[in-house]
């Protein structure tokens, strides 16, 4: 059931980005070259309408349809929050998608999001690979 | 309606459609949404014989909802271009020559190496991460900026 819905909110997910253009290339680009404001926009309503959600439900305290509390955890900061951050902002410059266009892009039919969906998974990989190699 | 739909949604739309991801996740599967760990996954489950801890500690079958939550994302894209009218062109022509497809695949592996590396991506840190106010997502999406318009800029200004 919990996978169900994944997949329902992930079909949602896939209309959205789609129909907002945010999975676009071109939409990237005139984000980065402060050309237009729509995915700042997008993001900044995004994360509103996320903080006021995630407000209700520390309040509300409502209980997860699988009948389990809600748990609200938190990512930790190492140095790969910077490095690695700085690495993905250039792939996204470069390919026009973070992980979620990456999808809607390939369902979308832009073919050449293949090479961009096998990159990162070559990526994650060489991450996984190197871990214990890098600094954290 | 027709001619609502089928036209790109505005950011007053779009937006607080992202946002809702956040507590509709939380409420009916109990997760954190994010995207990027979908990858690890992948990984894993393509090498159930691997001798690399960060893949032998990822139990894929336990966040399997998130592969379904990434395989409705390929559902979803699909039925808003082929019934939404979204038919516009999503990346640039170059982009499907030789050298276009090579730069998408060493973006993507940056894509993938670093989301990684960061533990998460737009979705996870700049979307869930800045809504529950937590402040290693802010760092993360100030450096996912800095390393985007330092790709950019300098290619700006060479292109001119």
């Amino acid at each position: 059931m919990k996978n169900l819905y994944a997949l329902l909110l992930g079909v949602f997910f896939g209309v959205v980005l789609v129909k907002s253009e945010v999975c676009s290339w071109f939409r990237i680009q005139r984000m980065f070259r402060f050309e237009e404001a729509h995915m700042y926009l997008v993001i900044c309503a995004a994360v509103a309408v996320g903080a006021l959600s995630v407000l209700l439900l520390r309040r509300l305290r409502p209980r997860t349809a699988q009948g389990e509390p809600i748990e609200i955890r938190k990512k930790v900061f190492t140095k790969g929050t910077v490095l690695g951050g700085l690495l993905f902002g250039m792939g996204w410059a470069v390919t026009g998608a973070c992980p979620g266009p990456i999808y809607a892009q390939l369902g979308s039919g832009a073919y050449q999001a293949v090479a961009t969906f096998a990159g990162a998974f070559a990526g994650a990989y060489l991450y996984a690979w190197l871990r214990p190699r890098l600094p954290h | 309606m027709d001619n609502l739909l089928s036209q790109p949604w505005p950011w007053y739309v779009a937006g607080p459609l992202i946002g809702l991801m956040v507590p509709a996740l939380l409420l009916l599967t109990g997760q954190m949404f994010g995207l990027s760990s979908s990858f690890r996954h992948l990984n894993a489950l393509c090498s159930p014989r691997t001798q690399i801890e960060y893949l032998k500690e990822d139990d894929w079958r336990r966040e399997a909802w998130n592969l379904f939550l990434v395989g409705g994302i390929l559902v979803g894209s699909f039925l808003a271009t082929r019934f939404l009218g979204a038919g516009v062109p999503l990346l640039p022509q170059e982009s499907g020559t030789g050298p276009g497809l090579l730069s998408l695949f060493a973006g993507g592996v940056l894509v993938g190496f670093g989301t990684r590396y960061a533990d998460g991506c737009t979705s996870g840190h700049s979307i869930t991460g800045l809504a529950t106010l937590n402040w290693p997502s802010l760092v993360a999406t100030c450096s996912f900026f800095a390393g985007g318009l330092a790709v950019v800029w300098p290619a700006f200004w060479l292109s001119r």
